[in-house]
């Protein structure tokens, strides 16, 4: 592999271009659509040691029908689960556009050798995930083997076949923008589909300037190649509120060619009862409970 | 360094602006907006909006749990600490009384008043369980219980006056039966409601379990009534018929209550049972009883 020629971030200027597109108001018809859209890009997700069939199924349920009553409001992107669930999840989704991704690679932590991250792969694509959220390897990343993490990433690409392949940079533990664009730029280089900002096992998990500057990442990878390359916010958004600063800063970073659920994700559980109790509210008018919206 | 104010005496003005205590902290309204009232129109009070409403909503749903989680006994030192606090802070808070149009003496009264019903509550706390709840005698071989649990997050509005005293009057009960409370202060005197605030905030109070508003009552009563996540409102006065319908969209505890807040003997009048009463959930466990 050839050295990367990555420049600084001006970290300043990310963050304060990350806040400045935090303030804008958006209401009524646009924050419905909004929501909607919202809806339409979450991963909804489950990655406990105490999950169950019975969670994942009922999981799905909520995944492919949201808001009970509401056919307004549409099916979620996919169903993100553990390997050895990706079945449970595949039988219970049959019939719907909501797709299975499955983590893998030894998520959270990915240290297992090379040869066992790809049977975990190959076991979840051939147990009909569609979608593969990859970890990469962080100890060797931030001691220097970039190399090393490129061929990792190029070698599950490959064991992927035609599942899409989102990898997670758990920028939470690479400590500085630097790393995270350079971490970018070797997922990118290495075929990747999707990046993805965590684990949702570490603080801080996604946060907006991360965020942005994977988008730009993205964007310029885009210009530089002509292949788009998605980004997946996930880990610790919780509003519909901040989720909607982020599709403010998908739209003014990369333009509405990203505004789509191929293009832009959310990873999240929490979340998604936030947006339906707004989406309720801006119906009725009245602020929800949420006891009165399903938990799973 | 020169000083421009050296020999002159003169200090550069330190003005307050009131603020709204939510979540344990004491911030201005989001809106940004004031308002002058009517009781003391030099001062500008954080005029709380829907939105604040909501934010404290959110806070007290934290803090419900963080409050009823404690021990009943830890509840009681907390409250008692909150009558050491305000007997502390009793002079400024006669002066805010005053800042009211309340005359000196009344305010001194008041306040001493206000510090005993903290003291009487702070008393209630661990009582309160078996006061209202009960060992019933069941035909069978069963232990019969009945135990109260919080209704949840309970809002309050406080008369106009007395504008301490009736505050306490209204949100400690609720409080006292465990729930977390949002009390909407005296609209044309609320700078001693809101120095309670103050006096929360340095109380050991969980962050959440007390909420303290002021602003337009027509306004914000209604919005309380709307929001589904406030299980009870308790509000001094009768409120519109249209408060009853909207609370009854959530199934909310509603109650309302002159109790004459102009009358003298209100300091005793206050001590009520009654009033923590409807914002408790009875819950009755049957229990076998062994060796037989």
């Amino acid at each position: 592999m050839r050295t990367l020629d990555v420049p600084p971030v001006d970290a300043v200027a990310l963050e304060t271009r990350a806040a400045e597109l935090a303030t804008r108001s958006i209401k009524k018809d646009a924050k419905r659509a909004g929501l909607r859209m919202v809806v339409e890009m979450i991963d909804l997700t489950t990655l406990e040691g105490q999950d169950t069939p019975g969670k994942v199924r009922a999981l799905c349920r909520k995944a492919r029908a949201p808001l009970a009553g509401d056919p307004e409001v549409p099916p979620v992107a996919a169903v993100c689960v553990y390997p050895d669930l990706v079945p449970v999840a595949v039988e219970a989704l049959v019939g719907s556009t909501v797709q299975v991704a499955s983590v893998a690679t030894h998520f959270p932590a990915g240290r297992a050798p090379l040869q066992q991250k790809l049977d975990d792969v190959r076991y979840a694509v051939a147990a009909g995930a569609t979608e593969i959220d990859m970890v990469i390897d962080r100890g060797e990343f931030l001691r220097g083997g970039e190399a090393l993490v490129l061929g990792e990433i190029a070698a599950v690409k490959e064991a992927c076949g035609e599942a899409h392949l989102k990898v997670i940079l758990e920028t939470g533990e690479l400590g500085t923008y630097d790393r995270i664009r350079r971490a970018c730029r070797v997922a990118l280089e290495a075929g990747a589909d999707f990046l993805k900002t965590s684990t949702g096992k570490v603080s801080p998990a996604s946060t907006r300037p991360v965020v942005l500057l994977m988008l730009e990442e993205v964007r310029d990878h885009y210009l530089a190649t002509g292949r788009i390359v998605g980004v997946k916010a996930a880990g610790g958004i919780r509003t519909a509120k901040d989720a909607l600063r982020y599709l403010v800063m998908v739209n003014e970073t990369c333009g509405d060619l990203w505004l789509r659920p191929d293009r832009f994700r959310f990873g999240a559980s929490s979340l998604l009862n936030d947006v339906l109790m707004q989406w309720v509210r801006l119906g009725d008018g009245r602020y929800q409970r949420p006891e009165d919206f399903s938990q799973d | 360094m020169s000083d421009a104010h050296e020999g002159t005496g003169a200090r550069p003005a330190v003005l307050k602006t009131w603020k709204l205590f939510v979540g344990g902290a004491l911030p201005r309204s989001e809106s940004g907006r004031t308002y002058q009232p009517a009781a003391a129109r030099h001062c500008n009070v954080a005029r709380a909006s829907r939105k604040d409403l909501r934010d404290a909503v959110e806070a007290a749903r934290k803090g419900q749990g963080s409050w009823w989680n404690r021990d009943a006994y830890n509840r009681g030192q907390i409250v008692y600490r909150i009558a050491e606090m305000l007997e502390t802070r009793a002079t400024a808070i006669v002066d805010e009384l005053v800042a009211c149009g309340v005359e000196q003496e009344v305010a001194r009264r008041e306040v001493e008043a206000s510090v005993d019903l903290c003291a009487w509550h702070a008393g209630l706390c661990d009582k309160v369980g078996v006061l209202l709840g009960s060992q019933n005698q069941v035909s069978g071989p069963f232990f019969n219980f009945s135990t109260i649990e919080p209704t949840g997050v309970v809002f309050v509005a406080a008369p106009e006056q007395p504008s301490l005293l009736g505050l306490l009057a209204l949100l400690l009960p609720p409080l006292v039966g465990g729930n977390a409370v949002i009390a909407l202060c005296s609209e044309s005197a609320p700078l001693a409601g809101l120095a309670f605030g103050e006096v929360c905030a340095s109380s050991d109070v969980p962050a959440g379990a007390i909420n303290l508003l002021a602003g337009p009552r027509a306004e914000l009563v209604g919005h309380a009534a709307a929001h589904r996540a406030i299980d009870g409102l308790l509000l001094a006065g009768r409120p519109e018929p249209s408060v009853g319908a909207e609370a009854a969209d959530s199934v909310k505890r509603v109650r309302w209550c002159d109790a004459e807040w102009d009358a003298p003997g209100l300091a005793e009048r206050v001590r009520r049972l009654d009033w923590v009463e409807p914002f408790v959930e009875v819950k009755t466990l049957w229990h076998p009883v062994s060796g037989w």
